[in-house]
């Protein structure tokens, strides 16, 4: 449905875009996570028709952004990063407006305003100005105003940002019934949250994309090291060095928890077995002992943080098995 | 209903669910009220005054009231106007509304054709009701209607000059003020050229430059003249105010 071809966007000398490629299919729902100002909202805005791309082809239902944006138009619901309401119209008001603006009149305009009311809850506020609202419910009238003419594309610009957690579940849960009959980019850099409505992610920074995966193989391939956390009840002097000591460990720290050490080891080894009957024969009073996995979070970080240390081509999903064998 | 229809119902539902129409609206309809009742009671004591040389008076209403408020209701529409376009686009701008404006399935000059043509209706409803005056005034005395009519076709062109150029300004800034004095700017530029125009004399330039002001081909309508050349001044430079508009519009959204 979205198709991406090396998309460039310059501002005079900042490139704020370079040679970004990428595609959803239909039904897909893609999450964008990015440092802020890595170019999601531009991405975003480029694929709307708001603004062209100095270099590159976006095709969006087939259609390109350049050359036809009236149709890229009718078939994208977009949530711009704030709330685009006007808080002197009353909620219907406004869906009423919002519908008319992309064609919709008569019954199907009552009929899918009802709809939207229903499925973001707004019952109970719709005869409300909408500058009497609060975040959240600006925020869902926002989401309604991209849903109301029923569009296969939705992009959506931190859709859960101002709403209370219950909120954020009913908006995760709306995203996924969304997805299999719509398409859906959202941008988000609550991390959780692309983990749990999106099968792909892409990862963006300094306006390149940097990976793109499922939430899974991102973690799972870039975990460089498998990593321990151990905590004893009563440590000795050597407990560092005994650690290091055992076969498969590659650094250990002290936390700042008494007791609790972390430990470093080679890719591949689980090194507990050894680590507990270590801790049990020298008296330390073993309390426990967990692996830790990499979260997405970390993965974030470390991508984001260091992106030189990562070659793109190393990160993005190549489908090559034997980078898989993390 | 086209689009069109659609901003041009929101934009009069934005205006009368603010104060702002009716503050301009009380302002403006006080302002031209008490000038009115002025020039009528200073037309009714030179009255008296030639009954007194003369013994009869035979005064003339469309001279003594309608050219002078004609004349002072520019002023006033030049100093209202902008506060009631400030908000059209600069608003959009702050707001963050402008970007889902322009992500609908809605041209640029139809945007800016529904928001003129909204403030324009506020406009005209609010000089509709000036029209009481030269309807109270025909009851009890006599004058030619047709110059009065001509200055009303006078002030309604006049009217859009105005709301397309503060259109431009608001187009121009996300700052309301910003706009409004924008717009009041250029149009005392407007309004000085004519001065210009005349100090030049009658060269080409001169004329040229006189052209350019509103000052004069206002003073034909309000005089009962319509001359073709007044009304293509009028409408070419609303179309050229509008384009300019649209052309700015445009260029907001690649920064």
């Amino acid at each position: 449905m979205i198709e991406v071809q090396k998309i460039t966007k310059r501002y005079g000398q900042h490139t704020a875009l370079d040679r970004v490629s990428f595609s959803v299919a239909k039904g897909e729902v893609l999450a964008f996570l990015g440092p802020n100002g890595a170019g999601k909202t531009t991405t975003m805005r480029i694929l709307t028709c708001f603004m062209p791309a100095t270099e590159g082809i976006a095709l969006v239902a087939g259609f390109d952004c350049a050359d036809h944006p009236m149709e890229v138009k009718r078939r994208i619901g977009y949530l711009p990063e704030t709330p685009p309401v006007y808080l002197e119209l009353t909620v219907t008001e406004y869906l009423q407006f919002v519908g008319r603006l992309r064609g919709l009149s008569g019954k199907i305009l009552t009929s899918s305003m009802q709809r939207e009311i229903e499925r973001l809850g707004l019952g109970t506020v719709q005869q409300r100005l909408i500058g009497n609202l609060s975040r959240g419910y600006r925020q869902r009238v926002g989401l309604a105003q991209a849903l109301l003419h029923d569009p296969p594309i939705l992009i959506l610009d931190e859709p859960t940002v101002g709403l209370d957690p219950k909120q954020i579940i009913e908006i995760r849960e709306l995203i996924k019934n969304l997805a299999g009959s719509h398409s859906v980019i959202l941008s988000t850099h609550i991390l959780p949250e692309a983990t749990a409505v999106c099968q792909r992610v892409v990862i963006i920074s300094g306006g390149r994309i940097v990976a793109e995966d499922t939430p899974e193989q991102l973690s799972a391939r870039l975990r460089q090291s498998e990593k321990i956390s151990l905590t004893v009840k009563s440590p000795a002097a050597d407990t560092i060095g005994s650690l290091k000591a055992v076969q498969g460990v590659q650094n250990v720290f002290a936390s700042d928890a008494p007791g609790t050490y972390l430990l470093e080891c080679e890719l591949g080894r689980d090194v507990r077995e050894e680590v507990a009957r270590l801790a049990v024969a020298s008296g330390w009073g073993l309390l426990e002992l967990k692996a830790i996995s990499m979260t997405l979070e970390d993965v974030f970080l470390q991508l984001t943080r260091h992106e030189e240390g990562f070659a793109p081509d190393t990160v993005v999903a190549s489908a090559e098995p034997a980078s898989r064998s993390v | 209903m086209t689009p069109v229809q659609a901003i041009i119902a929101k934009e009069l539902r934005s205006y009368f669910v603010s104060p702002v129409v009716y503050a301009v609206g009380s302002v403006f309809l006080l302002t031209v009220g008490l000038l009115a009742y002025l020039y009528v009671v200073f037309a009714g004591s030179q009255a008296i005054q030639l009954v007194q040389m003369q013994g009869s008076a035979q005064l003339n209403l469309n001279d003594l009231v309608f050219r002078n408020l004609f004349a002072s209701t520019r002023f006033i529409l030049l100093i209202i106007l902008p506060i009631l376009t400030m908000r059209l686009f600069a608003e959009e701008r702050k707001l963050r509304t402008f970007e889902f404006l322009l992500t609908s399935p809605i041209r640029i000059n139809e945007i800016v054709v529904g928001k003129f043509m909204g403030v324009f209706l506020v406009f005209l409803g609010l000089l509709g009701l000036t029209g009481l005056m030269p309807l109270t005034l025909a009851l009890f005395s006599d004058f030619d209607w047709y110059p009065v009519l001509t200055g009303y076709l006078g002030l309604i062109l006049l009217g859009a000059l105005f709301l397309s150029v503060g259109v431009l300004a608001s187009a121009l800034t996300e700052n309301q003020i910003v706009a409004a004095f924008v717009s009041i700017g250029l149009l005392l530029v407007l309004w000085l050229l004519a001065g210009l125009g005349s100090l030049l004399g009658d060269t080409t330039i001169g004329q040229a430059v006189s052209y350019l002001s509103f000052m004069d081909h206002y003073d034909h309508l309000v005089r009962g003249l319509i001359d073709t050349k007044d009304l293509v001044y009028f409408f070419s430079a609303l179309i050229l105010m509008l384009f300019l508009s649209h052309r700015v519009v445009d260029s907001a959204r690649w920064k």
